[in-house]
């Protein structure tokens, strides 16, 4: 008998899921395959669940377009009382396996400890973002995923309680819980999950509707420090990587890339010779590269860096990215700043026109950013098998499989779901696995499987990643600010020549203005009346893409530091500037605050610290992703070159999931945020990048890290991301505090490309 | 040629010039080893020949007849690796993950060369690169091996 609140009939979708033929078992069985893991035990409950959205949830997604409604996720309850997990979520280090653990756990009234957790493969069962979607990115994993994560828990918490009061011949009302028990108080008997997984297996899925989810009251996982689940693997090199992934009759593949976009490989000079090398299988020539392939990857890498290649130009470049010879950053940095149209309006407020005119002081500045690469410690690889059955498997790093999946289906001639889009953990993203055109080895791994006849890995070496990695889009950003009597900013007046990540990927602009070219200059809280902030299209020649953070990982730079300015301008502290243009934002006020406090008070300097050296501190916030942040950094300099000593951050996500996985995931964004304006800069010439590995490229090595302090604030606001809103700060703080401690405003990162003096 | 890792010799069908990281991972399938670079600049390949931390993607295998090579695989039953891993769980160091067998690999060097390291001697011995930003966790870790050095149970 159903308990009460659980009476109604069962859900159509979820028994369609439930049985679908070949669906979970066969992406299991791919799963144990590849991880050489036990896979389904026998009496497992294997669950697929239909999860009905709340009726206003429901409208609102019917009036968007009818884009279906039930939300399927899966989890697998072992006879041992452990769970296994498919997150529709990719871990790359941000710790959302073990999030994910916490939310399903939670209502579950299972240890998230229990959980065994991994990437749930390309289908449309897992796209459970609103409007059916699926990424890891924009850090919106939880916040996008809370409140269904939780009802799935909840309702796998129904079915083994509704098994439970079946196999105790007891009504399921008389039943409670204990983390991972069914608990009859009654009589003081009790079942394990584990124990009633097999039985529950019959069972319909109860309608989500009549399921109530927890008092946050009274939460045990959710709001705390849960250890999270992937620490050992990672820790004795058990964790697999797309990189490490293995299947019987593989080769390897490396490549050599044209040594611009849009060349394609004409005549071989050399392919008798590549051939004749130690371990050599076969030479192939690929769009816009030729690869070699071979048992070892080392043999495949040592052939295709010998091969000597005829280039041919493309005979219509304008219809593709293209990298012409000529290319260079140093020029192109000039041809950002030699911009002098007005742009198109992002954000407009009051008229500035009239504001300049009647300002009792108005002045300009000019600031600029570089290309970065990702950098992710994993170069990208991708393995390729066609199974028997016509079907393609791939294993490869990927933000977005359905995509992925949709994308190479139509490239390979196969429907969708004949595309299996296998998602090994990333070692590191930052935005590097979403979809680019040029810039993923998918396409190389397809045509030699599909040339070879058997399963072929590619990896792309990190000097073949350099070559074709897409960039964070730089941009030059002319500013004019203007102060009323009293020195308060009245007016201020932004054109950013650049290209948006979102049309560099599209490679066209879109009907309206690239949101990420300009956020964190547009979307700032404070309270100046008149602007207007505008972009100059300036297209450019290398490929672009999302980095961690996006827009806001330069453009609060610009803003937070130009925003110095005009306090210096106005004789004003830049603490108390900030104060006063967010009077009345009781939130950002409080954070900022808090922030300063962290830092154990305002003290702008310069001064002297204790050990002799002369330091200043700065000052910046950001709002991206949903989440706030304020950060205070405290700089010194030795040799010419700035060091951060110590960086002070709070962030208001609105409410939290780990506040441990938080800390991580600041110090990990505070990291790049440093790197990023100490020594980072992606720099070509002649049309080819400057730097092919880390001996050219710099990231912040150990000894340039600051001490870390973060401070977090549940204001109960709409919740917010994690992995990405703790970067956009520390670069605009780190520039304010230089430019306090050497007199002279920094306007352009990175730092290692100017010398300082205290 | 034979090659003598955690512990085990292997006959290894591999011509001289090609580096170890190579021969672990794709002749012997150890993949916890990992490749970043390629060119001695992060340290995701580090491994320790003799006790020394290496990195095994320039080093030949050609070289190391007659060494020891040691790697991530071998470090949970390794006395001192054992602690490191421990320490490293703890302190929940890793993010990606894909820089930390050659971060471990780096500690243990360090740890059995000196059980009480100073700070400056971590910062002097832990020098791979971490692209997600791990290097205050790592300390932390170190800081704590450090202090505990000869408990029990450190
Ligand atoms: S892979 Fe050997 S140091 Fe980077
Ligand atoms: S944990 Fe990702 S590179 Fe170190």
């Amino acid at each position: 008998m159903m308990a009460s609140q659980h009476s109604d009939a069962p859900h159509s979708m979820a028994d369609e899921t439930l049985f679908a033929p070949g669906t979970q078992p066969v992406n299991l069985s791919r799963r144990r395959f590849l991880l050489g893991s036990a896979g389904v035990a026998s009496g497992a409950l294997v669950l697929g669940f239909g999860i009905p959205l709340g009726a206003s949830r429901v409208q609102a997604v019917d009036a968007s377009g009818g884009i279906a409604l039930d939300v399927p996720a899966f989890l697998e309850i072992r006879p041992d009382n452990t769970v296994r997990f498919l997150s529709p979520f990719m871990e790359g280090g941000q710790g959302t396996f073990t999030a994910m653990a916490q939310l399903v756990g939670e209502e579950m009234d299972m240890d998230p400890a229990t959980f065994v957790v991994e990437a749930a493969p390309a289908g449309k069962v897992f796209q459970i973002m609103p409007g059916g979607r699926r990424m890891t990115g924009g850090s919106s994993s939880v916040r996008s995923s809370y409140t269904t994560m939780r009802r799935l828990g909840a309702l796998a918490r129904a079915m083994l309680v509704e098994a439970g009061a079946r196999k105790l011949g007891v009504p399921a009302a008389s039943l409670t819980t204990e983390p991972g028990k069914i608990v009859h108080a009654a009589s003081g008997r009790s079942l394990s999950y584990g124990e009633v997984a097999g039985g529950a297996l019959d069972l319909p899925v109860p309608d989500g509707a009549g399921i109530a989810l927890k008092d946050p009251a009274v939460f045990r996982w959710i709001g705390k420090p849960v250890a999270r689940l992937d620490m050992r693997m990672k820790s004795t090199g058990k964790a697999v990587y797309s990189i490490d992934c293995k299947v019987d009759g593989m080769l390897q593949a490396a490549v050599q890339h044209a040594p611009r976009l849009g060349l394609q490989p004409g005549a071989i000079r050399n392919e008798a010779a590549i051939k004749a090398m130690t371990g050599v299988h076969s030479v192939h020539t690929l769009e816009g590269a030729v690869a070699v392939v071979a048992p070892y990857w080392w043999h495949a890498r040592q052939a295709a860096d010998a091969l000597e290649v005829d280039w041919v130009e493309p005979a219509d470049p304008a219809s593709l990215r293209y990298m012409p010879a000529d290319f260079g950053t140093e020029a192109f940095t000039k041809t950002l700043a030699s911009q002098t149209g007005r742009g198109e309006e992002a954000e407009k407020a009051g008229d500035i026109d009239s504001a300049f005119a009647s300002a009792a002081k108005s002045f300009t500045a000019t600031y600029k950013s570089q290309y970065l690469h990702h950098a992710q410690l994993e170069p990208p690889s991708t393995l390729a098998r066609f199974n028997t059955d016509g079907t393609l498997d791939l294993w490869l790093p990927n933000q977005v499989p359905e995509m992925f999946q949709a994308i190479i289906a139509g490239k390979v001639g196969l429907t969708p779901d004949q595309v299996r889009i296998n998602s090994p953990l990333l070692g590191g993203f930052f935005g590097r696995h979403f979809h680019y055109n040029d810039g993923n080895p998918y396409p190389h791994a397809i045509a030699l499987a599909k040339a070879t006849g058997k399963p072929v890995k590619v990896i792309w070496s990190r000097e073949e990643e350099m070559l074709r990695d897409p960039l964070r889009p730089m941009a030059v950003v002319q500013f004019r600010g203007a102060l009323d009597a009293q020195g308060w900013p009245l007016a201020l007046d932004v054109v950013s020549a650049t290209e948006g990540p979102s049309e560099g990927i599209a490679n066209k602009r879109g009907k309206e203005l690239d949101d990420s070219a300009l956020e964190g200059i547009t979307g700032k809280a404070y309270a100046i009346p008149n602007r207007r902030i505008a972009q100059n299209f300036v297209k450019n020649a290398p490929t672009l893409a999302y980095w961690r953070s996006v827009g806001n990982s330069m453009n609060d730079f610009f803003y937070e530091c130009f925003l110095d300015e005009m306090a210096d301008q106005g004789g004003k502290d830049p603490y108390a500037l900030r104060l006063k243009l967010l009077e009345g934002n009781e939130r950002l006020t409080t954070l900022l605050k808090a922030a300063v406090d962290l830092s154990g008070g305002w003290k702008r300097g310069p001064y002297t610290a204790s050990d002799g050296t002369r330091r200043a501190r700065g000052l910046a916030m950001a709002s991206p992703f949903g989440t706030e942040a304020a950060a205070v950094a405290e700089v010194s300099i030795k040799d010419g070159e700035v060091v951060v000593h110590e960086v002070w951050e709070a962030l208001d996500p609105g409410s939290i999931v780990n506040p441990a996985i938080i800390a991580a995931q600041a110090n990990s964004a505070i990291a790049l945020g440093l790197s990023q304006v100490l020594v980072e800069a992606a720099e070509y010439e002649d049309g080819m990048p400057v730097a092919r590995n880390f001996d050219a490229y710099s990231i912040l090595p150990p000894d340039r890290m600051a001490k870390v302090s973060v401070k977090i604030i549940e204001s109960g606001a709409k919740m917010g991301g994690i992995g990405e809103p703790p970067l956009p700060a520390i670069p605009p703080a780190v520039v304010n505090a230089v430019s306090t401690l050497t007199g002279k405003r920094v306007r352009a990162m990175p730092l290692s490309t100017q010398s300082f003096e205290a | 040629m034979k090659l003598e890792i955690n512990g085990e010799v292997h006959e290894l069908d591999a011509e001289p010039d090609m580096p170890l990281l190579w021969a672990l991972r794709d002749v012997l399938g150890m993949t916890g080893t990992k490749y970043g670079c390629g060119i001695a600049q992060c340290g995701a390949c580090s491994v320790l020949v003799d006790g020394a931390v290496t990195r095994s993607c320039v080093l030949p295998v050609g070289s190391l007849e007659g060494s020891k090579v040691t790697t991530i695989e071998a470090m949970e039953a390794d006395p001192v690796g054992g602690k490191v891993v421990e320490a490293w769980v703890r302190h929940q160091v890793p993010q990606c993950g894909y820089c930390q067998s050659g971060q471990v690999m780096a500690a243990v060097s360090l740890l059995k060369n000196t059980a009480k390291p100073t700070q400056e001697d971590v910062r002097a011995a832990m020098i791979n690169l971490c692209r997600c930003g791990t290097y205050n966790a790592i300390h932390a870790a170190l800081s704590d091996l450090a202090e505990n050095a000869g408990k029990e149970n450190a």
